[in-house]
């Protein structure tokens, strides 16, 4: 599926640029799937390297013919479990954006590894690609957790993993999901400074979700998910995490990313100041903006259905929308309110969706929202009911 | 035109379930009325309402040919009666149109007090009964105890009664023969003046207004002038026939036949269930007995969520009341719902059957307030009006009381269920006027309020006896009652829709229960939201819904915003369900739902 062809006199402008444009590209398979997560990802038997590489330089070379002549500002790796690719299929993508695109040696080019699948000769393979960035999957520092997380480590794995990309990346990152099973506010504090203690300049935290669709859903469902927090709780445990972040020099930047300034993910603020990004590999989302439209991408999520699409016709989309001003202005509340800095009110102004003063009121008067130079963003004590606000704003 | 003597008009008498539509497929079936391939499980029940809530609505009628064992032809005309008591007029019309009923009786349930209602009305009407037993083939099927239970409750004779299985088609020949050789031949002079009942009728998109008649003495030809003797309306006739069960059009009919006509009659509501059809310029002498005009008991409005919907909603009342003569409505203008309508309903189910239709054949999303019953207001200066709404009540300082309406309720239930039914109709005001038992089962019957019946009562009912009861009501008449106007304020401001009259002593339980299911029906906000119960200016009882405390998503990247950005279009779409006050969304259900009470 090709990207129609340019329309004019869209009223888009080039807004992308505010946030700059990343590639992502989408490695779906997992030694095994955890039970909490709802990305596609898969466990994958023996598979064909070769004929996997080639798929994914397919389509990046077809994405570049689209919107060609761009500068890069960010490579991700996501997954599914990235760290699992062979390292020459990571240098080949890197050379062939550097090829297709301008990528300027500052570039950020992150990869998500899993603790669980790591070794001293993968990352510095990774690092030799151009991997400037790696995200660990840690999730939690105690085994216990770990064990009810399924995940494959221990937490002296994770740290070890963590020393060892250290030791290779110039800049390393985080997660940890909280709000678990069993879990009450004094431990997440306990397990949080432990963190903090590890020196991390970006930490990733996460309240645990119930996902619809994942094996925790369908035990949720049969009650068979016992000691969650509930909101009172989880929500003190979110407005601790803000605050200890903040004291220890890593204040929150979007709702669940901390980082020192300045080492903030530049690939995620892509995606939160709605630049424009080329979804690459099963089940990648892309935003492209082309002659003032700007396009929704999306890719089959099963992985070999994407691989023959992309062998039989060089890309592997399932669909391509353009999307209107008020789907824009919905993302861009979707998005940008998740970030401390907040959205330009012009930007919203500019997609015909200025929020309406009777709603903005009504935020402020409840202390959840603020607006000033031009800007609105959500107060800390809205961040905790941020879905609410945007749907109060959304036009 | 057929000799009376070959006749046999009957209906069937039964409760929900009990198989009448079943054996009515059946008896259809047996006689090649209807090819197996046009056959559709309950047939006669043709609105989708109909057939999904398993009710007859509307009375229809088939005309089954069939050579008894004696080698004989008769023709069997059916009517299918409506079952439920909100149509009991309609009921005791149909009954008048046939000699004979098969009272059908589910062998493994026993008599059901709506059963009781509809053979009383049988019996009234001077029935010959057969008493029929379904689902014989069930293990639980105890004929000779219910066969005891019809003896001892009704005081029919059970012992011939005819044992069959509707669902697999046993004893259905027997049913037949019954018909045939038990209930008698209509009676009727064919030299008389035409003197013909409407026993219903409904409106066809391609014929205009069908009307069921049938004929007591005299007959009638296609193009005959008559005249409706209650409304004095006069009509060429167009077209007569038989139900079979499509219309099949006839030269005649005459004494003891059920048939159709259509006459140029533009609206339903030109036509009076009950009244007495004969030719214009030959009349008979006096109508038909026992014909009332219906009367609305049970009234609510009925407001568009979206209010660009009002004038859409006004075409579709108006299109459904060309169809349902029984049904009134007016404009009613509400500072918290916009324009809508206050409409009078024969009961509940009524009042659910139009919504129902409002809302699927035409589109139309409705928000019904609560349903109330009519007042009647005697002010200071000697007057009295009739109060449908609660919005309307006049200054209470210029009433100098009110009555209300009251019904009389008989309800049948197994004895270990009958504590509860007593404290249900003791907490809804209800006086005990009789107590009987029939083997293990308890009739009692009360005089109750109908405001205290008109919302949950059959609800509760069903719950607190695990549906073993079965109840039917009458409307009695009206007493005195010490009642007051109750308004509901969410977030400080009052919310006329949720207004509702109820009697004093109740009022403050009642205004709890009602603040604790808003609690439950409004979501929570950003914002704290005080919910209060108030009469006059006294707040009587108060809720508080908690302001939201978390909700945000946790994870939110480039390959999610598609999705949360469809959620959160489907979360507007259903927002469109809610209606605004002030700064609180209240969801449609809110208004009636308010005040269901789960205890």
């Amino acid at each position: 599926m090709n990207l129609p062809a340019p329309a004019a006199g869209t009223p888009v402008a080039e807004d992308w640029r505010a946030g700059g444009f990343g590639v992502y590209v989408h490695w779906p398979f997992c030694l095994s799937k955890c039970p909490y997560c709802d990305f596609n990802s898969h466990v994958a038997g023996a598979m064909d390297q070769e004929r996997w590489r080639r798929a994914l330089l397919a389509e990046l070379a077809e994405t570049a013919r689209e919107v060609p002549g761009r500068r890069v500002d960010s490579v991700f790796f996501g997954g599914g479990t990235p760290s699992l690719m062979p390292a020459e299929t990571v240098a080949a993508v890197i050379d062939a954006i550097a090829g297709h695109w301008q990528l300027p040696a500052d570039a950020e080019v992150t990869l998500e590894a899993n603790p669980g699948a790591v070794d001293a000769a993968r990352f510095q393979g990774f690092r030799r690609a151009g991997v400037n960035r790696i995200s660990i999957g840690i999730q939690s520092l105690d085994d216990e957790s770990l064990r009810r997380l399924g995940r494959l480590h221990s937490a002296a794995e994770a740290r070890g993993a963590l020393d060892l990309a250290r030791a290779i990346f110039p800049r390393v990152s985080f997660d940890l999901i909280y709000a678990r099973q069993y879990q009450d506010p004094a431990q997440w504090r306990a397990e949080l400074a432990e963190a903090l203690a590890l020196g991390p300049d970006h930490l990733s935290l996460y309240q645990l979700t119930i996902e619809p669709g994942t094996a925790f859903a369908a035990r949720h469902a049969r009650g068979r998910l016992p000691g969650l927090p509930d909101a009172d709780t989880a929500a003190l445990m979110f407005e601790q995490t803000q605050e200890i972040c903040a004291r220890a020099g890593l204040p929150a930047y979007e709702i669940s990313n901390h980082a020192r300034p300045g080492s903030e993910c530049r690939h995620n603020l892509i995606y939160w100041r709605l630049g424009d990004y080329a979804g690459i590999g099963p089940g990648a989302h892309g935003r492209l903006t082309r002659g003032g439209t700007r396009l929704a991408t999306a890719n089959l999520r099963a992985p070999e259905a994407w691989l023959a699409a992309v062998e039989t016709r060089g890309n592997g989309r399932e669909g391509v929308q353009a999307l209107s001003g008020t789907e824009q202005a919905t993302e861009c509340l979707l998005m940008g309110l998740r970030l401390t800095e907040g959205v330009a009110l012009a930007r919203l102004a500019r997609l015909g969706a200025a929020p309406d003063p009777g709603r903005l009121a009504m935020l402020a008067g409840e202390g959840l929202i603020w607006t000033r130079a031009g800007r609105i963003g959500v107060t800390p004590a809205g961040r905790l009911v941020l879905d609410a606000v945007i749907a109060a704003l959304a036009p | 035109m057929t000799d009376p003597a070959r006749i046999r008009n009957f209906a069937i008498v039964a409760h929900i379930d009990h198989g009448k539509s079943t054996l009515a497929d059946r008896l259809i079936q047996r006689t090649g009325a209807v090819s197996e391939r046009e056959m559709k499980e309950q047939l006669l029940d043709s609105m989708d309402i109909e057939r999904e809530r398993g009710i007859t609505i509307k009375a229809q009628t088939v005309r089954l040919d069939y050579r008894a064992r004696d080698g004989r032809d008769y023709v069997l005309n059916l009517i299918d009666t409506p079952g439920h008591v909100d149509f009991a007029y309609e009921v005791s019309r149909s009954m008048r149109a046939v000699e004979g009923s098969l009272l059908v009786v589910d062998a493994s349930q026993g008599v059901e007090a709506q059963t009781l209602a509809n053979v009383y009305q049988a019996i009234d009407a001077g029935h010959e009964i057969v008493p029929v037993l379904n689902k014989i083939d069930l293990p639980a099927a105890d004929p000779d105890r219910v066969r005891a239970q019809i003896e001892d409750v009704i005081g029919l004779d059970a012992s011939d009664a005819v044992l069959i299985s509707a669902k697999t088609g046993q004893g259905i020949e027997d049913v037949l023969e019954a018909i045939v050789n038990r209930l008698p031949p209509p009676r009727g002079d064919r030299d008389a003046p035409l003197k013909a009942m409407l026993v219903d009728s409904w409106y066809d998109s391609y014929l205009g207004v069908v009307v069921l008649v049938r004929i007591i003495d005299g007959v009638l030809r296609k193009g005959d002038r008559i005249r409706m003797m209650q409304t004095g309306a006069a009509y060429q006739v167009d077209r007569i026939g038989v139900f079979r069960p499509g219309l099949q059009p006839v030269e005649e009919l005459g004494p003891g036949e059920l048939g159709f006509l259509t006459a140029s009659i533009k609206q339903v509501r030109d036509t009076r269930v009950g009244d007495t059809i004969t030719h214009e310029r030959r009349p008979c002498d006096a109508p038909l007995p026992g014909f009332k005009p219906a009367q609305p008991v049970v009234f609510c409005g009925l407001f568009p969520v979206d209010s660009n919907d009002f004038e859409d909603l006004r075409d579709a009342i108006e299109k459904l009341a060309l169809n349902d003569a029984s049904f009134t409505f007016e404009m009613e203008t509400s500072a918290a719902l916009g324009f809508g309508f206050r409409c009078g309903f024969l009961g509940l189910l009524h009042l659910e059957v139009v919504r129902d239709r409002l809302e699927r054949e035409f589109g139309i999303d409705l928000i019904t307030t609560a349903p109330s019953v009519v007042y009647r207001i005697h002010l200071r200066d000697g007057s009295m009006m009739e109060l449908h709404n609660p919005a309307d009540m006049p200054d209470p300082m210029k009433i100098d009381r009110i009555e209300e309406p009251w019904i009389k309720a008989t309800i049948l239930v197994p004895d270990e269920y009958l504590g509860d039914v007593l404290k249900l109709c003791q907490d809804r005001r209800g006086v005990q006027t009789d107590l009987t038992y029939a083997g293990s089962r308890a009739m009692v019957s009360y005089d109750l309020p109908l405001n205290e019946v008109v919302f949950d009562f059959y609800d509760r009912l069903k719950s607190v006896t695990r549906g073993y009861a079965s109840f039917d009501y009458q409307m009695a008449d009206y007493r005195p009652g010490n009642l007051v106007r109750m308004s509901i304020l969410v977030n400080e401001e009052p919310v006329d829709a949720l207004s509702v009259i109820v009697h004093r002593d109740k009022a403050e339980a009642r205004g709890r229960a009602m603040c604790e299911k808003l609690k439950e029906l409004i979501p929570q906000h950003l914002f704290k939201i005080p919910i209060q119960a108030a009469i006059g200016g006294r707040v009587i009882a108060r809720e508080t819904i908690s302001a939201l405390r978390k909700d945000v998503t946790a994870k939110c990247y480039g390959g999610d915003v598609t999705r949360k950005r469809k959620l959160l279009e489907k979360q507007k779409a259903g927002k469109k369900r809610m209606r605004q006050f002030g700064k609180v969304d209240i969801p449609q259900e809110a208004f009636i739902n308010a005040l269901k009470m789960d205890g």
